[in-house]
């Protein structure tokens, strides 16, 4: 289960508001590649992952990305704080306010609905971690895209944490499945399906 | 014993919060690490340390610490989205007790 820490992982001190920057930076709380589809995949995909290094990974990152998506949102939250309505309309955050005001829900930066399309637990420890590898690398790319447009330093600060932090869990990844190789034959790495075919032993 | 302020108290707990969470992953992946498991303890010691010193002088950063029996110090203090700036303006319950 999880506990809740009053605290944000690193800290979000954002003295200028800038709606725009918002806009974009928003993809990486509900968009495809973002935080909370990071949470969502890893949380999702433990439960048919056979072996123990897998099953801690999945969670232990999982968790932390759940970390990452309350500081993509104090980012959102005080990039929109104190906002007049020119500022608004000037700066293209104009769509989201009419149906959010300055509240925050999980969109792409092009509007797009966080939904569960945009991640997969196909229930194969092997494709699973190939997916995660993946996302790690999307969310890289996004957090590179962010950088090439905000130059706010209150904003970049917390912004190449994160970034940094993809690196990291890329790494655990390919850890993990390598771990994942280590249990299956050598051989033939695709023989069997260890999350759901009975050939073979199911050792953590 | 040195006596910390509430904000270097916090950047303690922050790094090394962050020394554990990063450490803990690669022991997820490297479970027989002993240098790994050594700096574990290490981090996770000094921030336990400071998680007590913050909570029995500034307030609760987990449910299970409120140390008040008058008062239920969780709602209070800033929240984490925050940030420095900003003004919370109180909108909780009009009626009964009253919040600072």
């Amino acid at each position: 289960m999880w506990n809740y820490e009053k605290r944000l992982q690193y800290p979000v001190n954002i003295s200028q508001p800038n709606p725009k920057m918002a806009q974009f930076i928003m993809s990486q709380y509900g968009g495809p590649d973002g935080e909370m589809g990071a949470a969502m995949r890893y949380l999702s995909q433990r439960y048919a992952m056979p072996y123990d290094v897998g099953k801690a990974v999945l969670t232990d990152i999982g968790t932390e990305e759940l970390a990452h998506l309350e500081i993509v949102a104090a980012i959102v939250h005080q990039l929109t704080r104190n906002l007049t309505p020119e500022q608004i309309e000037a700066s293209g955050f104009g769509p989201y306010y009419i149906d959010h005001t300055t509240g925050i829900w999980p969109q792409a930066a092009g509007g797009v609905p966080f939904n569960a399309c945009e991640f997969q637990s196909k229930g194969d420890p092997i494709t699973d971690l190939f997916e995660d590898l993946a996302a790690e690398q999307k969310a890289r790319s996004t957090y590179d895209n962010i950088l090439r447009v905000v130059k706010d330093p209150e904003v970049c600060d917390p912004i190449r944490f994160l970034r940094e932090r993809e690196i990291v869990h890329f790494q655990r990844f390919g850890e993990a499945l390598r771990d994942v190789q280590d249990h299956l034959d050598s051989r033939n790495f695709y023989a069997f399906n260890p999350a759901f075919d009975k050939t073979g032993n199911h050792q953590a | 014993m040195p006596v910390y302020d509430q904000n270097q108290l916090l950047s303690i707990i922050d790094q090394a919060s962050f020394a554990m969470d990063d450490v803990l992953l690669y022991l997820d992946t490297h479970p027989c690490d002993k240098a790994a498991l050594n700096y574990y303890q290490y981090v996770r010691d000094l921030r336990q340390n400071a998680k007590n010193n913050y909570e029995a002088n500034f307030g609760p950063l987990t449910v299970d610490q409120v140390r008040s029996d008058q008062y239920w110090t969780w709602v209070q203090g800033r929240w984490p989205w925050e940030g420095r700036g900003g003004a919370s303006v109180c909108g909780t319950m009009k009626n009964g007790c009253s919040t600072r």
